[in-house]
């Protein structure tokens, strides 16, 4: 026996599939899924439908965790429309933004060797406002213009920036450990 | 129940009978057992009236064992059979001890678990821990006047798999089934939210006496979601102890210490550690077995000062479950304050000053798990209240498997909401390799070396081929207990192989059965009348259950020959429930799970339809 996994994470919560989405109805579609199928509300039930419930809320928890991160999102609206990402094997970006990248990697490096955490806390700031500005070039692309190749460059830039990001969280947690 | 349920003729009984649960707080120092009463969460109290349970466990060598009060009074004079804080043993092994050689016991190493020996043989924290819940289930069962059907326990929320498993374990030895494990800082925060009608962020600092928890979390309308949790499962009460022992020590200028001093003088420790919340200095005087005499007084400030490492190893990770929560400190609404040890003042000034907000400290630090375990059991148990909430947890670390160089590669990462599901793909190094060996670890570090093995297991039957050509789904699986499984199948060229895995250190259920079966009260007379009894439990709940299910939607969802089926289903059951045949019974009940699959997943479909029809609507008027 088994699920109808036939439905798409977007169909999943009763949402349009779009990047810009509503994250409060998100939210609320998926407490309102969790309050049906969470394996709290089985507990006293057969194994049958223990093991399903189980079944539904990871699938539920998996859903809402890919579509509530925009990166996320956008790797799925791309994964629904036939584009893949590849993003371990395909690492061509253009110069303009590897030279970008470099700087960053150097300035992030500096503040780790001098154990600048406001520094730290800085390019992180920084960051996350470059990050914003992808995001919404990747709302235009996705939603507006459908161009698709454009759209997946940006997610592989953006899964560049996510990582230096990690980089300095990892740095500021060994400083303060 | 004071008024007898009489059903309508025609229909079946109303399946709302009361079925006893109970919350219990496994604690490091103390522990409790709590359920709901007519609508309240009330922690049960022993025949002298007293709420807590020491957790200590001492061993006579005829195998009979003294629980609580009474073995913590000779803690000192026979500190090998005493076992203290046996929390701290779980699901570890002889190297994950530091301070194994300043305990005064002597400890044997086990595959998977330490052991300690005393005179009724070596016992694992299992077996320690099961003697401390059967205590606790005596109690309920006397105070609740019959059988309970399963209990909640609370674990540290910074509890790993193999800790959580031990404790697991611990519970069904001591013939308790399990309706979940329930991390003790959200147990906190239930009784707490629901007490006092909280919205917002939250933090809980739960600082007992060997373990420190840090959780984030959001209530909002009935549901708490941990954000993120994070915490020190090796770090409390008992290290501030510690650390007034070694002072002791130090200016008293003692060496070479017998086992009962040291248990006499950390008594004195901490003794003077609880005088010292209301006192700003206390005295602490002691005769040791060598005549040898101890008179110093500790002062507040010298007992800050020599604990503050302590206290900052508290913030640390308070630091970081914010940042995995994606909030700061101004975000949160209010610290609540749960375990003993946060009754130490410099404690509620550290906490003050981080959050920068004065603590919560409106709830009994001692009771508040307690409390919350027993609400959850009462939802559990299927003792619906009207009010109803969701409990979304969160795993504390993370999962992964070690790739080649001794690297991690993580599959699910910390803080992912429970349960959860991760496959990853993994591939041959060798041309023609049949089979793979694969290490499941646990933690946040980069090499295997520095995370926690979890288990080792292989997987054969690979088609040779060429090296990178095979294709391996291994696939976690956690479930809502925060427990780990895991699988793997090779899925080229049609061939599949599966295997599912049970992290190493766990008891196989032969070996609980058997442990059981050896130990004095559970004798083979008793094995099977316990066997009967419980597959009449099961069997008698799945019958229920699918009462419910049919009364409730049967008619509609059910072909007549589908509803037939299940009916032959559920009076074969109902006729081997008449004998006293367990294994009859479990093939029966077995049967009739099989037999209802279908229905279950229908009912399963529809409440889903059910939960999204608002949002279909709001999605039409776009
Ligand atoms: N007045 C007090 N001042 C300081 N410490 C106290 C006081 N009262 C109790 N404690 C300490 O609290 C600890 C016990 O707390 P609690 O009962 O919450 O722990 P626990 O639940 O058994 O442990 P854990 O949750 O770590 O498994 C002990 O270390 C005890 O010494
Ligand atoms: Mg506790």
């Amino acid at each position: 026996m088994n699920i109808d996994f036939s439905k798409n994470h977007f169909e999943l919560f009763g949402i349009a599939p779009a990047y810009q989405i509503d994250p409060i109805r998100l939210e609320q579609a998926y407490r309102d899924i969790q309050a049906q199928v969470h394996p709290d509300k089985f507990a006293y039930l057969s194994d049958a439908e223990r093991r399903l419930s189980m079944q539904w809320a990871t699938q539920a928890n998996e859903a809402y965790q890919t579509l509530r991160q925009p990166l996320g999102r956008a790797r799925y609206l791309l994964h629904l429309n036939g584009v893949e990402i590849h993003e371990e094997t395909n690492t061509a970006m253009s110069p303009a933004f590897l030279m970008q990248q470099m700087e960053w990697r150097e300035a992030i490096g500096e503040a780790k060797s001098a154990k600048d955490v406001p520094e730290l806390g800085h390019l992180s700031g920084q960051l996350r406002a470059e990050m914003q500005v992808q995001q919404h070039k990747l709302a235009d692309f996705l939603d507006r213009d459908r161009d698709f190749a454009k759209a997946a460059e940006i997610v592989r830039e953006l899964k560049f920036m996510e990582k230096l990001r990690e980089e300095i969280n990892q740095a500021l947690e060994a400083l303060e450990a | 129940m004071a008024l007898l349920q009489i059903a309508e003729p025609g229909m079946s009984a109303a399946p709302h009978q009361h079925r006893l649960a109970v919350g219990i707080d496994l604690g490091t120092t103390n522990s409790l057992v709590a359920t709901v009463r007519s609508g309240m969460s009330v922690v049960l109290h022993d025949e002298n009236g007293r709420a807590l349970l020491p957790s200590v466990v001492r061993y006579h060598a005829d195998g009979s064992t003294d629980v609580g009060y009474p073995a913590q009074a000779m803690q000192s004079s026979d500190p090998h059979n005493t076992i203290v804080s046996a929390k701290r043993f779980m699901g570890r092994g002889l190297r994950d001890l530091p301070d194994a050689g300043s305990l005064p016991y002597q400890f044997a190493d086990a595959p998977g678990m330490v052991q300690l020996k005393t005179v009724a043989g070596a016992k694992s924290p299992v077996e320690v821990s099961a003697e401390i819940l059967k205590v606790l289930r005596d109690r309920a069962e006397k105070s609740m006047g019959g059988e309970l059907v399963g209990a909640v326990i609370t674990v540290p929320a910074y509890f790993d798999d193999a800790q959580r498993q031990a404790t697991k374990d611990a519970a069904r030895l001591a013939g308790l089934n399990v309706l979940r494990l329930l991390n003790e800082p959200t147990a906190a925060a239930v009784a707490y939210g629901l007490d006092n009608a909280a919205e917002g962020v939250y933090a809980v600092y739960d600082l007992g006496g060997g373990t420190f928890d840090i959780s984030v979390l959001r209530l909002s309308k009935g549901v708490f979601e941990v954000l993120a949790t994070n915490g020190d499962s090796a770090l409390g009460g008992d290290d501030f102890d510690h650390r007034i022992y070694c002072w002791i020590l130090e200016q008293a200028k003692l060496s070479g210490i017998k086992p009962q001093d040291a248990r006499l003088l950390l008594t004195r420790a901490r003794e003077a550690k609880e005088d010292l919340t209301a006192h700003p200095e206390v005295r602490i005087t002691a005769v040791l077995s060598t005549g040898e005499m101890v008179d110093l007084t500790l002062s507040s400030e010298v007992f800050t000062e020599i604990t503050r490492s302590l206290v900052n190893k508290t913030l640390v990770p308070s630091k970081k479950a914010l940042r995995d929560a994606g909030l700061e400190v101004e975000d949160v609404k209010g610290v609540v304050m749960v375990g003993g040890s946060t009754r130490m003042s410099q404690i509620q000034h550290a906490v003050g000053e981080f959050f920068r907000q004065e603590p919560l400290n409106n709830l009994d630090p001692d009771k508040v798990v307690a409390l919350g375990a027993a609400i959850q059991a009462n939802v559990l148990a299927g003792n619906r209240s009207d009010d109803d909430w969701l409990l979304l947890d969160v795993i504390p670390l993370s999962l992964g498997i070690e790739t080649m160089g001794g690297l991690v590669e993580k599959i699910i990462q910390r803080n992912s909401t429970i349960p959860v599901a991760r496959a990853q793909e993994f591939t041959t190094f060798k041309d023609g390799q049949t089979a793979m060996s694969i290490h499941v670890v646990q933690g946040e570090r980069e090499l295997v070396s520095d995370c926690r093995s979890l288990a080792k297991f292989e997987l054969r039957g690979i088609p040779p081929m060429v090296a990178g050509g095979a294709r391996i789904r291994v696939t976690f699986q956690v479930d809502a207990d925060g427990l780990l499984s895991v699988s793997a199948r090779e899925k080229s060229s049609g061939v599949e192989a599966s295997v599912v895995v049970k992290p190493s250190y766990g008891l196989s259920d032969d070996e609980i059965t058997n442990m059981l079966r050896t130990s004095q009260e559970n004798a083979k007379a008793d094995m099977t009348a316990r066997a009967l009894r419980e597959q009449q439990v099961e069997a008698g709940r799945l019958i229920e259950a699918i009462e419910a299910a049919l009364h409730e939607n049967g008619d509609h969802l059910l072909s007549a020959a589908e509803r037939a089926e299940i009916d032959e289903g559920m009076a074969s059951l109902r006729s081997a429930l008449e004998g006293r045949d367990h294994l009859a019974i479990k093939e029966q009940t077995e049967r009739l799970n099989h037999i209802s699959e279908t229905f279950a997943a229908r009912r399963m479909d529809q409440s889903v339809q059910k939960a999204l029809t608002g949002h279909k609507l709001e999605e039409l008027e776009i």
